[in-house]
């Protein structure tokens, strides 16, 4: 139970000190936003009273503290172009970027195991050899570069998909996943790159386990032996791994939503970048920074239910 | 095969080198110069990659683009280097409250992917090389101390430390003496995989308009310029797109070699 709520402190202090610094940074602005917002021919009254409006004139402990209460209140401020709540923004563009990411790592496992698996079993192979120099390769391309190739062949020269754009699942479901195809492949290529030497460790680890070669000694063929017994034992190891890479998913269907024009969280953010749209700034990567440090919290309450040697290990430690 | 990895790391890193390091003297043609009569040319002669859609040089622009990817490269490494390992080896000795204190402020900064502290930092101060070097910096230092921290810990445990503690070495002596010699190779992989991952950082902060400005090239925007004529002229994205494939194979390359080198139990083949 101590382990439990150790985790939780751990939780609730990284989230105060990413909220201190996501504030320090934006408030740091140079220039006054009420003056960025009225253009430089704006009257002192003016900027004067906008900075009243905002409550940019009381001391900055006082905004962080505002700031914060609206965060965990779910209020995280409104927009000052769009005059529209940040969270009402923030709403439709998650819908977008969930299905990217969520899609977008199934679509890397896809990738990864079968990859992975042949690494491992013919580690010692030219297959082997080719599933690690693909790998590699696959590491090495920008993700936006390999949009950009992906865009070419599959709109430009075949002209099977759109480039870019959106439309939701609700309004037409063909034309949403027709959408989704091309940003869902790249980003599922550049992240099952760097998945397969993880999937591919895990399963030479399986090849070495008394079970495994008691499975080949019964006659199990390789392949069936690490299906039935690999996948498994290795799926402890993959958790923590997707868990670990998520920001880095994040972070590429941020790219990826800016190569393909969807109107996700990246879009949103990268846009309030462009405009300096302060609130949308500050409460769009609160709310990515949120939501990486929960899924990392739930991956390690979720091996503390699966193992139990790492709830044994927690008590001591 | 692994040491073929290696050499073909090293070569690539050779190459981006002596790219950068010629740029310094010599490029075939100015490249800042706008020649808008020569736009969007084919590969060919005198331009041997062709020319963009300001009409420069692209091979120039390859060339100075090196080192703009290595000066980032250098310069926020080190960075994360300088601050992450010592403070590492501070949680790895001091224990207790020390490294808990230093163990969540890193965890803090290991919330923010490089890209998201970029943004952020851009959003602040403006988009610029220093705003992109200082995010990707700060970004990597959680990995070294985090390496840092369980090379120290390993050292700590062993019985050369324990014999130098009890004939009277103090705290910094075994730091300098025994700790840092044994972790320097550690921090050396882990600098080259986190070369690397800010050679990709600093590429897509440019490509997105949030790094480095024109007209100084790198090979983030002149993909991002590229853009425009990805279609009609798909040879002009190439060109940075496979320098900076190649540039982070090369150091992903020489990061596993020398982990490989260094230890001898990952090498294939021992079970």
């Amino acid at each position: 139970m101590g382990r439990y709520l150790r985790r939780l402190g751990i939780f609730a202090v990284t989230l105060l000190g990413a909220s201190i610094l996501i504030f320090a940074v934006t408030a740091a602005l140079p220039g006054d936003i009420a003056q960025v917002l009225l253009g430089t021919d704006a009257t002192p009254e003016r900027v004067e009273a906008l900075r009243r409006e905002y409550g940019l004139d009381r001391p900055l402990p006082l905004r962080y503290l505002e700031w914060l209460g609206g965060v965990l209140t779910g209020n995280f401020g409104i927009s000052h172009l769009s005059r529209q709540p940040v969270l009402a923004l923030i709403g439709p563009s998650l819908a977008v970027t969930a299905w990217l990411v969520g899609l977008g790592i199934l679509g890397a496992l896809l990738i990864a195991l079968p990859a992975g698996m042949v690494a491992a079993l013919k580690r010692r192979h030219w297959q082997g050899f080719a599933v690690n120099a693909l790998a590699q390769l696959g590491m090495a391309i920008p993700v936006f570069f390999g949009g950009m190739l992906i865009v070419l062949v599959f709109s430009g020269w075949l002209g099977w998909l759109p480039p870019n754009g959106y439309v939701p699942l609700r309004t037409d479901p063909v034309q949403w996943a027709r959408h989704l195809v091309l940003p869902v492949a790249t980003l599922a290529v550049v992240q099952g790159a760097v998945l397969i030497r993880y999937v591919r460790s895990a399963f030479v680890e399986v090849l070495s386990e008394d079970y495994y070669r008691t499975a080949r000694a019964i006659g199990w063929t390789p392949a069936a032996a690490l299906l039935r017994h690999g996948v498994r034992n290795a799926a402890v190891s993959l958790v923590t791994v997707i868990g670990l890479q998520l920001s880095a998913v994040l972070v590429g269907a941020i790219v990826v939503e800016y190569v393909f024009g969807l109107p996700g969280l990246g879009w949103l953010l990268l846009n309030a970048v462009g405009q300096r749209d302060l609130f949308v700034i500050q409460g769009t990567v609160m709310f990515l920074v949120l939501a990486v440090l929960v899924i990392n919290a739930l991956v390690d309450f979720s091996y503390l239910l699966i193992d139990p040697r790492q709830r044994a290990q927690g008590e001591i430690g | 095969m692994r040491r073929f990895q290696l050499w073909l790391g090293i070569a690539l890193v050779a190459l981006v080198v002596a790219a950068a390091v010629i740029s310094l003297f010599w490029t075939p043609f100015d490249p800042l110069r706008v020649v808008p009569e020569k736009r969007l040319l084919p590969p060919g002669w005198p331009h041997l990659l062709g020319t963009d859609g300001f009409g420069i040089d692209i091979l120039s622009q390859l060339l100075v683009g090196a080192r703009m990817c290595l000066l980032v490269g250098i310069i926020s490494v080190s960075l994360a280097t300088v601050v992450g390992v010592p403070l590492g080896m501070l949680a790895g000795q001091a224990g207790g409250w020390v490294s808990e204190v230093v163990m969540r402020i890193s965890d803090v900064v290991y919330a923010f992917p490089a890209l998201l502290l970029a943004i952020l930092l851009a959003a602040g101060f403006g988009a610029s090389t220093v705003t992109a070097m200082v995010a990707i910096g700060v970004a990597t230092i959680p990995a070294f101390a985090r390496v840092a921290r369980a090379g120290t810990l390993q050292v700590m445990a062993s019985d050369f430390v324990l014999a130098a503690r009890s004939s009277g070495t103090n705290r910094w002596g075994i730091a300098g003496r025994h700790v840092l010699p044994n972790i320097a190779p550690l921090a050396g992989v882990q600098a080259s995989v986190a070369f690397a991952m800010a050679i990709l950082a600093e590429a897509a902060l440019s490509y997105l308009g949030l790094g480095t400005p024109r007209p100084t090239p790198t090979w983030g925007t002149m993909l991002r310029d590229a853009q425009d004529f990805f279609f009609t002229a798909p040879l002009q994205a190439v060109w940075p797109g496979l320098a900076i494939a190649l540039a982070v194979l090369g150091f992903n390359l020489l990061g596993d070699g020398l982990r490989d080198h260094l230890d001898p139990r990952l090498r294939e083949g021992v079970q």
